[in-house]
């Protein structure tokens, strides 16, 4: 019932619109701030507080590097780094660890050098790894209470409309992202939003990712980012045969699974041959007259052109992998920007995931009760992301592993992952180059493959033909110092990653 | 077997493994550099000790840079080294062809 | 036994570790390992021994294994053959066979090999590959040549070099030759196998040129990248319609023979002995690609 309500008597004096000093207030009351500091004072940021970037610019942002910087000068202290992912791009937080500036991460993921460092037991305290899904639902439940949110944006109009891209300032497609997915959430729930942008365009910057309302403080910079490493034109379909080999019979699962119906929805994880999928899979489609509802996720080229040819009704997109499909998303009437919360928070029923019936995911390591690691390497030291494995895992009614048996030397299909990210119970077939598994507990999966002469083998036989050329590599070495913990979408810890013993 | 000169087989692609053999005057000694020295360096020597044995080669410098080349692989790459490292009449031993 | 099929033969080249290493993942019939033109002059020696060692150790998944030797003009072919030959595990496959005794004299080497390894005399099997004139003229006796060899296979690239002109899409100028290959083949009942396509860029043209040596009669193509796989495989597999009509006829000849009757018709028409062959043929291979269990589950259901 609503409350009763008392009413004051209603003064004209009290309407500010139609006076003099209003107007001129309006014109000049955007949110510009003269400089990151004064943006970073003003929203009263304190040692110990917890600051929040996406990574919808890959290995070519700057933002990250730009803020830490300043922030280090301004003498900031402890404070907690909740970012959507980390890239190679972000070594120098190795120095600001060293100097105090963060002394705990929490992140999708680590590449590269500073991935390499916590490895090796850099901070003390460990980082903590989440999905996008489990990410939008720590901050939505207030695990991650965002103090101040460092948003790089492609575009954003000087009340903070802001985007990823702009449908008219074409200088502002220079530096293009397409979707904002992962910073939508951070923009909604943080304290303050803080956009840094290189191209202030006129309000209203529409359609935007970002709506004003969200929006605290705008900082113009010179760059945000290096497009080369933001995206390539289009995520060029693999031509290595192996991939392509794995990914026709991915296809081939598909296609039998009982799931491949008109109006399925469809996501294709990253890496080669997950990609290479949707090409095997369009014969298929346009023989039998079937049409996909949606695809969902990292939006690539491949997906793109098959919404083009009228294949794929619907594209919705957390972040756009690569020029084509920033594009597309600039350009398409049926490509949707979604958040990382719409597209997979366990605490939204509706969540994407779950409207999902197929998605194909890459792996670093399977093992035989289909267990996955997409985060630490046959070397135990960090280099991958969870990203959206587990949420899409357990959200489709047909969750596809692609992986090779060996890379190089390295078996891929192990007695037991290094590291365990999606649990093999989300798992239902695990396609590799030497033949393929599906889940024991599937059984409706394993009577269909049977009825379509697919032949299937057992992961343990699978293991067995990888050591036969291996040879069993030797246990990694590990401190009992634990430097990520690793967790669940629900917010549970699911395992942890040890230092690195050299 | 005696090595007699220098000679080098196998390449820097994935997969593969590039041999340098040379005589030594203390004994056999090895320089691996692997791609997957954690998980399989000791494997590795030990194949290549193994193998030198099989040739009765007791003075060479075995140097390695691996890709992670399979066990056949390293067998095949220093099998060639050694090949073209013997005299002619060694060449024609059968132990190559083991 | 069920028949052995050839329709698809991968080229490995033998110095390539991690293809020689994976090659038994792809979906072909057979594997051909080369030590001849994809191996430069100075790795000839580095890649016999890789061939040696990964054909020893690593399982295959019963795909036919093949080597092609160098020549056996400098000696090279025949290291070739005294490494590979006592495996026991590989065909050899003799680069430009011109005349029968190419095979012979490659015959004999083999066979001195295997008595001295106490090998079955004869076990191992061999291939020609024809790439000149003098080949091509020579095919009858050449396919003839010997009880050891499966197949005669067209090397078009030096061969039209020979005959002083290129190879073009319609395949023109390959005309004489193949039909050649093929009758000589057939004469002697085995394989013929097409060369190589090369530009993988035209996966149409690659398409009309296997779907012509079908229509000629070869069992199969070389290829040199496994991306050419699926489209052999279909053209060369037996449509459903095929199959069906297939097992009509041979069901009705044989419910026919039990009852007596020599000749049957089908539909209002004949139904000779060429008809019930190729119908066997078609079954036959229908149970190699395992589209005949396929087939007989839908009708089951």
């Amino acid at each position: 019932m609503n409350k009763k309500q008392t009413f004051k008597a209603f003064n004209p004096e009290n309407i500010e619109t139609k006076n003099e000093a209003y107007i001129t207030h309006r014109v000049e009351n955007n949110k510009i701030v003269e400089s990151l500091e004064e943006a970073i004072k003003a929203t009263g940021l304190k040692d110990g507080m917890t600051i929040s970037f996406h990574h919808h610019f890959r290995n070519g942002d700057h933002t990250v590097n730009l803020v830490l910087d300043t922030l280090n000068k301004m003498g900031y202290k402890d404070l907690y780094l909740a970012s959507s992912s980390l890239n190679v791009c972000h070594e120098p937080i190795i120095s600001h660890i060293k100097s105090g500036l963060i002394t705990q991460i929490d992140t999708s993921g680590l590449r590269g050098p500073l991935a390499d460092a916590i490895s090796h037991g850099i901070m003390d305290k460990p980082v903590i790894f989440r999905s996008h899904g489990g990410r939008a639902a720590a901050i939505e439940s207030g695990v991650i209470v965002i103090d101040v949110a460092f948003l790089g944006v492609p575009s954003c109009d000087p009340l903070g409309n802001a985007n990823g891209y702009s449908r008219d300032d074409e200088r502002a497609n220079d530096v293009i992202c397409g979707s904002l997915g992962y910073a939508k959430s951070d923009a909604e729930y943080a304290k303050n939003t803080i956009i840094l942008s290189n191209h202030i365009v006129p309000y209203p910057n529409t359609p935007f990712g970002i709506p004003e309302s969200q929006v605290d403080y705008i900082v113009e910079v010179d760059d945000i980012g290096d497009p080369s490493g933001i995206m390539s034109g289009a995520t060029r379909f693999t031509t290595n045969p192996k991939e392509l080999l794995i990914a026709e019979k991915a296809a081939t699962v598909i296609i039998n699974s009982g799931f491949f119906i008109n109006g399925f929805s469809i996501q294709f994880g990253s890496g080669g041959a997950s990609l290479a999928v949707a090409q095997f899979l369009k014969p298929a489609m346009i023989e039998r007259k079937y049409k996909a509802r949606f695809a969902l996720g990292g939006i690539s080229a491949s997906v793109v052109e098959l919404h083009e040819e009228g294949l794929i009704e619907k594209l919705l997109d957390v972040q756009s992998f690569d020029l084509k499909a920033a594009n597309s998303l600039k350009n398409n009437r049926f490509h949707q920007q979604i958040s990382a919360s719409y597209y997979a928070s366990p605490l939204n029923l509706g969540a994407a995931v779950n409207q999902l019936d197929i998605v194909v995911l890459s792996a670093l390591e399977v093992d035989i009760n289909f267990n996955v690691n997409v985060l630490t390497g046959a070397d135990g030291i960090i280099r991958g992301a969870i990203g959206g494995h587990q949420d899409t895992a357990a959200g489709a009614r047909l969750a596809v592993v692609v992986v090779p048996l060996l890379r190089g030397r390295i078996p891929c299909v192990v007695d037991k992952v290094n590291t365990l990210v999606t649990p093999g119970k989300s798992v239902d077939v695990v396609v590799t180059d030497y033949g393929i598994a599906v889940n024991p507990a599937r059984k409706k999966i394993i009577k269909i493959m049977e009825e379509n002469h697919i032949k299937i083998m057992d992961l343990k036989e699978l293991y067995n033909i990888a050591v036969t050329m291996t040879g069993i590599p030797k246990a990694i070495a590990y401190t009992d110092k634990v430097v990520g913990n690793v967790t669940y979408r629900d917010g549970t810890l699911i395992d942890k990653i040890y230092q690195v013993k050299d | 077997m005696e090595v007699t000169k220098q000679s080098v087989s196998g390449t820097l692609e994935s997969s593969d493994i590039m041999i340098t053999i040379e005589k030594s005057t203390i004994g056999n000694q090895i320089e691996l550099n692997s791609t997957v020295e954690k998980q399989f360096g000791d494997s590795i020597r030990k194949t290549i000790n193994t193998t030198l044995r099989e040739f009765e080669i007791n003075n060479a410098k075995v140097g390695a840079i691996d890709k992670g080349a399979l066990d056949c692989i390293i067998i095949a790459r220093l099998k060639a080294a050694i090949y073209h490292s013997v005299s002619d009449e060694d060449k024609q031993s059968e132990v190559f062809k083991a | 036994m069920s028949i052995r099929l050839r329709r698809t033969m991968l080229f490995v080249p033998g110095n390539n570790t991690s293809m020689v290493v994976n090659a038994g993942i792809y979906p072909v019939d057979s594997l051909m390992f080369d030590l001849e033109d994809s191996v430069a002059l100075d790795q000839k020696e580095n890649a016999r021994f890789v061939l040696h060692e990964a054909l020893r150790t690593i399982n295959y998944q019963g795909k036919e294994l093949i080597v092609r030797i160098n020549s056996l003009s400098d000696g090279m072919g025949q290291m070739d053959l005294d490494y590979l030959i006592p495996l026991g595990k590989v065909a050899i496959r003799l680069p430009k066979t011109d005349s029968a005794q190419d095979v012979i004299d490659c015959e004999e080497y083999i066979a001195n090999i295997e008595k001295k390894y106490n090998m079955e005399v004869g076990s191992t099997k061999m291939m020609a590959a024809i790439e000149s004139a003098n080949g091509v003229l020579n095919a009858y006796s050449i396919a003839h040549a010997s009880k050891r060899l499966i197949g005669i296979a067209l090397g078009a690239e030096d061969l039209v070099t020979d005959l002083h002109t290129k190879r073009s899409p319609s395949g023109l100028e390959l005309n004489f030759s193949r039909s050649m290959i093929l009758m000589a083949a057939r004469s002697a009942g085995i394989s013929a196998i097409d060369t190589v396509y090369s530009n993988l860029n035209n996966m149409e043209g690659f398409k009309a040129e296997v779907e012509m040596i079908k229509l000629l009669g070869f069992d199969g193509k070389s290829i040199i990248n496994p991306r050419q796989i699926q489209i052999i495989n279909d053209v060369f597999s037996p449509t459903e319609k095929e199959i069906l009509d297939a097992f009509e006829i041979v069901s009705t000849m044989e419910k026919a023979k039990k009852i007596g009757i020599g000749v049957i018709s089908l539909h209002g028409k004949m139904v000779d002995k060429p008809i019930i062959e190729r119908a066997k043929k078609v079954l036959e291979i229908a149970t190699v690609t395992g589209q005949l269990a396929r087939i007989e589950d839908n009708y089951n259901e």
